[in-house]
């Protein structure tokens, strides 16, 4: 069986093939990006980091359901000096790792930014829309076009690796943030987050099971909204578009590549199927074009669209 | 595996010492010695416990007050409710029909408890001989005395057994005698002198690890041990795997994901 090159070109950066750890999952340490990278990777996004540290909300914060799972984290993270700390001689890791970037205002992104600059990052992505944490992302009013586009042009100012700006599929003109986004200079979007908040309630306890009670929503259930805004964002923007959303197998990869996204994320797919999930899925990709006569990723970027 | 908390009744309560109670429940769970299960308690928090009972349709867990939430515990009554799932990561793997010897330190007894009885209690008669460990800080902090009666005890004040560390008393006993595997689970401290002295006696060892977990399925992140999953590869690892985990021993994972000395 001849090799297929599955190689992607993201916004300049070379990702051997076009799968992505999404941010949130197994992104705390950098043992864990690099056992990532031996999974197959083809890139890896940390857990985002703020300013200060945080513990975030209380057990339970992930629970899965029958269609994927639930999350509240609420942005646990070490805050900026102890990251640039634990993420240093990135290339270790053996693929590129991009920096997940937060704040509760524009100057902390930036101060975020300024503080791992240091750090060998390939690129820096902004989630304007986690739905389940206060002072954050959709919590504070960052999924507007107005707030998408100052943030992303602060960032846009202090550096110069490429800018992916994260989206919620909660918002139903997806399109004109992304727009906005690419104005003030993101150089990819990055569709979706998780969606809701959802709740589950534990009929017994008579209690939500999260301690944050909501949460978003990913896997499964989140895939055919995430394969509908990426589809919709396609035909909207002209920058590459990273699709996440649900994908845990090589069809699904597919299918988000189709609707029109040069790279994927997979996240509640290591759950589904494992840490190896990347390399179970870059197979099934090759297998699937080998048989379908496609010969790269590229040319098969969009092809759902008339 | 129970994907979502399970709330179960408890309806029995064991004092096991005076900081620890043994909780009891209706419960069948598939659940191999060294796994875990999270425990919740709604709108509070959920944390990570090993059983320390099986008898027959009974499962219970061993409760030492620590905390807030290990508080909350101990307050429960027969008749209360806590949400139970799992159960979860690997466990230990047990050499059979050979003289082993297994170390408890303080509440790490209690993950240590079913893996005795197992070995005890083996279906095809056990032939081997097992050699059972426990040190506490003091007399009054030892666990299951009656339900293990030949243990060889220690403490570190001395009030009962030898006087001095789980790990000096191993260290005495291998200049006499020979076993062919050695479990433990304790504090870090102890399981690292364990492994050592496992290490250059050619020991076969298996050790059981206790990080901070939130998801206890393999995907927040939080219990990484040198990018092994305390949750998923562990919690118990063995003394080759442990060789190529720099953390252990020395670092471990607080609330915000920091990397810390440990304590």
């Amino acid at each position: 069986m001849s090799e297929i090159n599955l190689s992607v070109n993201l916004c300049g950066i070379q990702l051997t093939n076009p799968t992505i750890l999404a941010s949130g999952i197994l992104g705390t340490t950098k043992a864990l990006l690099k056992r990532v990278a031996e999974n197959g990777a083809g890139a890896v996004t940390i857990k985002s980091i703020s300013v200060e540290s945080r513990e975030g909300h209380k057990n339970p914060t992930v629970i899965t359901f029958e269609a994927g799972m639930l999350n509240a984290v609420g942005y646990s993270n070490p805050g900026v000096d102890a990251a640039a700390r634990e993420f240093t001689n990135l290339q270790d890791v053996g693929v590129p790792v991009i920096a997940s970037v937060i704040g509760t205002q524009k100057d902390d992104f930036l101060r975020v930014v300024d503080g791992l600059s240091a750090q060998r990052f390939s690129a820096i992505e902004i989630p304007l829309s986690c739905p389940h944490t206060p002072g954050f992302g959709l919590l504070a009013g960052q999924g507007t076009p107005q707030a998408t586009f100052d943030i992303t042009s602060a960032v846009r100012k202090v550096t110069k690796l490429p800018i992916f700006v994260k989206l919620s599929p909660n918002i139903p003109e997806i399109c004109t943030i992304a727009k906005a986004a690419e104005d003030a200079g993101a150089d990819a979007i990055t569709a979706v987050n998780s969606m809701g908040p959802g709740m589950i309630i534990n009929i017994e306890a008579q209690k939500p099971i999260l301690s944050f009670k909501v949460g978003g929503v990913t896997g499964d259930a989140l895939r055919p909204i995430a394969v509908r805004c990426v589809y919709d964002l396609y035909k909207a923007i002209k920058i590459p578009i990273i699709g996440v959303g649900g994908i845990s197998t090589g069809r699904h990869a597919i299918e988000m590549i189709m609707a029109g996204a040069s790279a994927i994320g997979i996240g509640t797919g290591v759950y589904s199927r494992g840490i190896d999930v990347f390399k179970k899925v870059c197979e099934e990709i090759s297998l699937w074009m080998q048989e379908n006569g496609f010969d790269s990723i590229k040319s098969m970027v969009g092809a759902a669209h008339d | 595996m129970i994907e979502q908390p399970m709330m179960a009744k408890i309806c029995d309560i064991q004092e096991e010492s005076p900081c620890v109670k043994t909780f009891f429940f209706k419960l069948n769970l598939n659940f191999e010695p060294g796994q875990f299960v999270m425990v919740w308690i709604p709108l509070l928090d959920e944390k990570p416990f090993t059983i320390s009972y099986i008898q027959k349709d009974l499962v219970g867990i061993s409760v030492l007050k620590r905390g807030v939430f290990t508080n909350a515990i101990h307050s429960k009554k027969i008749g209360d409710m806590l949400g139970i799932r799992g159960p979860y990561g690997r466990g230990f793997s047990l050499k059979l029909d050979s003289n082993s010897c297994v170390v408890g330190g303080g509440i790490g007894m209690a993950s240590l408890s079913i893996l005795v009885d197992r070995l005890n209690f083996t279906s095809e008669g056990y032939r081997g001989n097992v050699t059972f460990i426990q040190g506490a800080r003091t007399a009054s902090e030892l666990l299951y005395q009656k339900r293990f009666k030949d243990m060889k005890l220690c403490t570190d004040d001395g009030t009962v057994g030898f006087k001095g560390t789980t790990v000096d008393l191993l260290k005495d006993l291998l200049k006499k005698q020979r076993f062919q595997k050695v479990y433990a689970c304790g504090p870090e401290r102890m399981l690292y002198k364990v492994v050592e002295l496992c290490r250059e006696h050619s020991i076969e060892c298996e050790v059981s690890l206790e990080r901070y977990m939130k998801c206890g399925f393999g995907v927040c992140g939080q219990c990484d041990c040198s990018g092994q999953r305390v949750c998923i590869e562990g919690p118990v690892f063995n003394t080759e795997e442990l060789s190529r985990m720099e953390d252990f021993g020395r670092i471990t994972i607080t609330k915000t994901g920091e990397r810390v000395i440990h304590s």
